[in-house]
């Protein structure tokens, strides 16, 4: 068991966020979370990557109790979050964003490496590495958040809404690149709307709504399910 | 109005203004750093300037400087007054972040409870010093005597001047290439563009905060060197209107904005001299904040207008 989260309840000031949630993630695996607007998805990423502090509840990574460990030490763990609405730094070139990413590495090599491996899966961003990320279109600002993230070289790869905002042909490479990553070895938590693409993608899938899991399977699973059909594919 | 002198003797009055402008811009970078990552007008710092000046004083009196001695040791002096006005500053600085601030982003405060609080701490630091050090003007030995260190193009530059302006030239510099060039001034970029994605590339945010108020103390007690040097006297209170102008000066180039603040610093010089000039020094403080005000009439966002964020080489 790569990440799994233990009843955790989340607060907003006085609100409820999360409702005692608990999910797991097998290393080697893409696990979807889908849910309409609202139901928590995202509340969910930013207390697995450490941005908001749990109420309760218990997160452990890789058989470690990662509860209340500040977010930039749970990258140097291994945990890495492309947040949602991408999040890269405007005012810095594509190339200082990737930089960014492997901000807690010392090892020059593997970064190079890694740097070549984020051009390759991403040819676009090569062309624009000097150019300030606040001037790219949002098709490439999340591929760029997407290389941003995977510069840390991360167990996990947090995804948070990878496809919003973005033309159909873009999503589908987005969601190409993200399988890619996949096979080469990265675990990866996934945050959508888009529940067709997430589902078809995933293989595993939960249903969050209004800050609890009412359901949980197979990606196939949840893509067959009526509920599911009905909620969030736009089938009746 | 003086016209006649002013424009007799431009050169001489620019150049002046520019070394006056010179330490409102050192202490104009303090501003800009904190405003651009937390966006927090830390007024305590003009403290953090004025015991600056009084550690530079201390420094100077236990090694007995006393205006006689010879280039070595005023050398020296110059050397061990930049580092004392420097590490008093910059503790300073990092005191009252650690003590009043971190406390506060913690508690998630609204921001008009920073404002109050770094007002309040502004007071307590100076009513300390004039406390423990007499509310009066304080002397200090003349390290340099004035005299003219070249003639360019018929104006006269005296060796203060000239020491002034360059060094912050040179501290600017290396600032600006410190916050484009390095990993930790990338890391200072990122807090200041994004702080939730800096946190998940890793970056450590109360250490960046912890590393701006450092930098900006520490050029705070090199212009605290400059000013004690210039003018050859300090006060608890010393910082009170030098710190407004500084901060006139950020806004005037754009707070958030480095570069802003050495445009803003010297501007505000060059403005100030010559409307003193032109007054008998009358009008001379009036100018300053005449142009504060203009400014936030006519371009709320100053004269470069990016924020640290943006501002890149």
């Amino acid at each position: 068991m790569l990440l799994e989260l233990q009843d955790v309840t989340l607060k907003y000031g006085r609100i409820e966020a999360l409702h005692g949630i608990s999910l797991q993630v097998e290393e080697g695996e893409i696990v979807a979370l889908i849910g309409a607007n609202g139901a928590g998805k995202t509340s969910t990423m930013r207390a697995v990557s450490g941005l908001n502090p749990l109420a309760s509840g218990k997160i452990v990574f890789n058989g470690e109790d990662i509860s209340t460990l500040r977010a930039d030490l749970r990258v140097i763990k291994g945990i890495c979050q492309s947040p949602e609405g991408r999040g890269v730094f405007p005012g810095m070139t594509v190339r200082e964003n990737l930089d960014m990413g492997a901000y807690t590495r010392r090892d020059s090599a593997g970064i190079a490496a890694d740097l070549e491996r984020v051009f390759g899966l991403f040819p676009r961003l090569l062309e624009r590495a000097k150019q300030a990320a606040g001037t790219l279109s949002g098709g490439e600002q999340q591929m760029l958040a997407v290389g941003r993230a995977l510069m840390s070289r991360p167990k996990l790869l947090l995804l948070d809404e990878p496809s919003m905002g973005l033309a159909p042909m873009i999503i589908q490479q987005i969601f190409d690149i993200i399988t890619e990553i996949n096979q080469q070895g990265t675990t990866v938590l996934l945050v959508e709307q888009n529940a067709q693409q997430a589902l078809s993608r995933a293989h595993r899938g939960y249903v969050l709504e209004t800050g609890a899991i009412v359901k949980a399977g197979t990606g196939q699973d949840l893509l067959t399910d009526p509920a599911v059909k009905e909620a969030y594919l736009g089938v009746a | 109005m003086n016209f006649d002198e002013l424009f007799g003797h431009l050169g001489q009055h620019t150049v002046d203004g520019l070394a006056k402008g010179s330490i409102y811009a050192l202490v104009a970078l303090g501003y800009t750093l904190v405003y651009g990552v937390l966006k927090l007008i830390n007024f305590a710092h003009s403290e953090v300037f004025m015991i600056g000046t009084f550690a530079v004083l201390g420094v100077w009196n236990l090694l007995g400087a006393d205006g006689t001695q010879g280039v070595a040791m005023t050398l020296l002096l110059l050397a061990a007054g930049l580092l004392g006005g420097a590490l008093a500053s910059g503790a300073t600085a990092v005191a009252v972040e650690r003590v009043a601030y971190r406390r506060l982003r913690q508690l998630n405060a609204p921001p008009l409870i920073f404002l109050i609080t770094a007002i309040g701490i502004s007071m307590v630091l100076s009513e300390t010093f004039g406390i423990w050090q007499g509310r009066l003007v304080v002397g200090m030995p003349t390290l340099i005597k004035q005299k003219v260190a070249f003639t360019i193009f018929g104006t006269e530059v005296t060796n203060t001047q000239l020491i002034t302006i360059v060094a912050a030239l040179v501290m600017m510099f290396a600032l600006d290439q410190f916050i484009n060039r390095t990993r930790y001034g990338r890391g200072v970029r990122a807090v200041a563009q994004n702080p939730d994605a800096a946190a998940l590339m890793g970056v450590n945010k109360d250490r960046v905060i912890m590393l701006i108020f450092l930098l900006g103390g520490l050029l705070a007690g090199a212009a605290a060197l400059l000013y004690s040097v210039r003018y050859g006297n300090t006060r608890f209170n010393v910082g009170f209107l030098l710190g407004l102008k500084a901060f006139t000066a950020a806004v005037l180039g754009g707070i958030g904005n480095l570069r802003g603040a050495l445009l803003g610093g010297l501007l505000l010089g060059v403005v100030e001299v010559y409307a003193a000039t032109l007054t008998q020094s009358n009008w001379e403080d009036v100018a300053a904040f005449v142009v504060l005000v203009v400014v936030l009439l006519f371009r709320p966002t100053g004269l470069l207008g990016e924020s640290l964020g943006r501002a890149r080489a």
